[in-house]
């Protein structure tokens, strides 16, 4: 393993972030807090428990995984997409460095950006409302999952994408309704069964859902089911990456 | 000398079936500067590509030192250097920071006195703080070349390495790259600038539409192939060359002002003894009388309009 190399990707991608520290943090800090006026204080107000937990509180795991989500993915699909865009990906295809190697640096790095402002928003949420992890543990590894899957799938984005205009166009029409849809802001079980079963169909709900669970023990789906649906689009987004770099496509010619 | 680069019946057809190289066969020798010769689109850059890893080969091999550079592309990589013809830098990062990056890119631990001393060499010592969107082109293609030799390469590939730079830092350019070689670095360089590798190559290779169609020692090409001209300034301008000399197959150039005797010094030598005899038999007086060979590019050119 060239472990050098996997320090200096991830380094360098974590610098770029640092950089633009103001635009990194305080953007989703102050999309939280607007989310909170609106959907904790004016409309929250007038909604009632859900599963004995405030319509505040309920939200955080959702607005959690909305930021994780989309900063996973425009982190990691901006950054392999912008070595291909200045032309310097020739120094990365060019170097003793692996294709595991380059994913852990890239994804590494978004995946610990979308985290760190994970975390930042879980701080804020407890300003505004009283927040409790009853199970620290899952809550992490839930994080990290989603964190590093969707880290991959912004990587392998960033590698289909050739224009900014594609950069964009998934997170956009795909994962924002995704996500938006999939329990970030209600239970799936206040929607009709027929809509229930759609939103099965949507990876983020499984995603949220256990993430939620990891909180207050209330979930959509089990706990099993919600971990399980990770695991396999981890390995979803793995296997295409692994694709990609075994057949060079849209790397190399 | 033997060889640090091997490529082996290498052919590329890209997706759209375009064949860009075409069953090539090449030996670059251990501690020589290969001049690759070729009109735009020849394949030059397929085949720097090729070899460097950037571009995937259609059939063939590529042996670095004896290392397949697919099956041990570590051990082939961490060969090489590479200097890409566009200026690809990130232009928000620092000199410092961008050679180091590439150090660490290709595995080494941190060296900073090597690195300021290929800065030294390439005059950026004083820049090395510099951020790279602030520096003039010639500047940022030495960066390109300081990112290329922070891994301490034995073989360094320069694309069109001078292109868009001035003659004088183009000579410096020149200046470098003789030292790497004397510091025992083997350099292929592509390059549009006959006068570069007659400048600088020990052998050259001149690729057309994919094909290698020639290679060779450049001192030796230029002998076998090169064809010289002498030509007789008239101190009277001639209306028609005399009978007597028919035999030179001589030319009248200039509105009669010039007698001009081409020769292919591979055919033998030249009776030039015997041709100023005859022009002064035939009481034709001339002030200035000089030679010319020709030059790398009239060799290429006659090989690729072929």
């Amino acid at each position: 393993m060239n472990w050098r190399a996997v320090v200096a990707i991830f380094t360098y991608e974590m610098k770029r972030f640092f950089r633009t520290l103001f635009q990194s943090l305080i953007s989703p800090v102050i999309s939280t807090v607007l989310y909170f006026i609106v959907f904790g204080a004016a409309i929250g107000s007038r909604i009632t428990q859900i599963d004995g937990v405030s319509y505040g509180a309920f939200i955080v795991p959702g607005l959690i995984m909305l930021s994780i989500l989309t900063q996973s993915i425009s982190n990691a699909s901006f950054g392999i997409y912008f070595p291909k865009f200045s032309g310097t990906i020739y120094e990365y295809l060019s170097a003793p460095v692996s294709a595991l190697e380059m994913v852990l640096g890239f994804v590494g790095a978004a995946a610990a950006k979308s985290i760190l402002i994970g975390l930042v928003i879980l701080a804020t949420s407890a300003f505004f409302v009283p927040v409790v992890i009853l199970h620290p543990f899952w809550m992490i590894l839930f994080l990290l999952l989603t964190a590093i899957t969707f880290s991959l799938f912004g990587f392998i984005i960033g590698l289909w994408a050739d224009g900014f205009e594609k950069l964009q166009i998934i997170p956009l029409l795909v994962i924002t309704p995704l996500t938006f849809l999939g329990g970030s802001f209600y239970s799936i079980h206040v929607l009709p069964e027929f809509w229930q079963n759609v939103s099965l169909f949507n990876p983020v709900v499984y995603l949220i859902s256990g993430f939620r669970w990891s909180f207050y023990e209330i979930s959509d789906v089990s706990l099993s089911v919600s971990l399980g649906m990770t695991f396999v689009f981890l390995c979803i987004c793995l296997t295409a990456v692994a694709w990609i770099f075994r057949t060079g496509y849209r790397l190399k010619s | 000398m033997t060889s640090i680069i091997q490529i082996q019946n290498l052919s590329k057809t890209y997706n759209t079936g375009f064949h860009a190289l075409k069953d090539i066969s090449l030996d670059i020798k251990r501690g020589e500067i290969f001049a690759l010769l070729g009109p735009n689109g020849a394949g030059k850059t397929t085949l720097i590509s090729v070899i460097c890893g950037i571009v995937n080969k259609s059939s063939g091999a590529v042996l670095v030192d004896g290392h397949d550079n697919v099956t041990d592309f570590r051990a082939t990589r961490k060969m090489i250097g590479l200097v890409p013809q566009e200026l690809h830098l990130s232009f928000f990062e620092t000199v410092w920071d961008t050679i180091k990056f590439s150090r660490k890119l290709f595995g080494k631990p941190d060296d900073d006195a090597y690195l300021e001393k290929i800065l030294q060499q390439l005059s950026l010592l004083d820049k090395k703080h510099s951020k790279i969107g602030t520096l003039s082109g010639g500047m940022k293609r030495r960066v390109l070349i300081a990112k290329a030799l922070s891994h301490e390469p034995t073989v360094l590939f320069l694309d069109e390495p001078t292109a868009g730079v001035d003659v004088e830092l183009r000579k410096d350019m020149w200046n470098v790259v003789r030292g790497l070689r004397d510091n025992g670095v083997t350099i292929i360089l592509t390059t549009h600038y006959i006068e570069e590798a007659e400048e600088m190559a020990d052998r050259v290779g001149v690729i057309s539409k994919g094909a290698m169609i020639l290679v060779e020692d450049k001192t030796a090409l230029m002998k076998k192939m090169g064809q010289k001209k002498l030509t007789l300034t008239l101190e009277k301008p001639l209306v028609a060359l005399p009978k007597k000399l028919a035999k030179f197959n001589l030319q009248l150039l200039n509105n009669g002002s010039e007698i001009s005797y081409a020769y292919d010094v591979s055919k033998g030598k030249p009776d030039i003894a015997g041709l100023l005899a005859d022009v002064q038999a035939a009481k034709i007086g001339y002030s200035d009388i000089h030679t010319a060979q020709n030059s790398l590019e009239d060799i290429f050119m006659g090989l690729v309009k072929q």
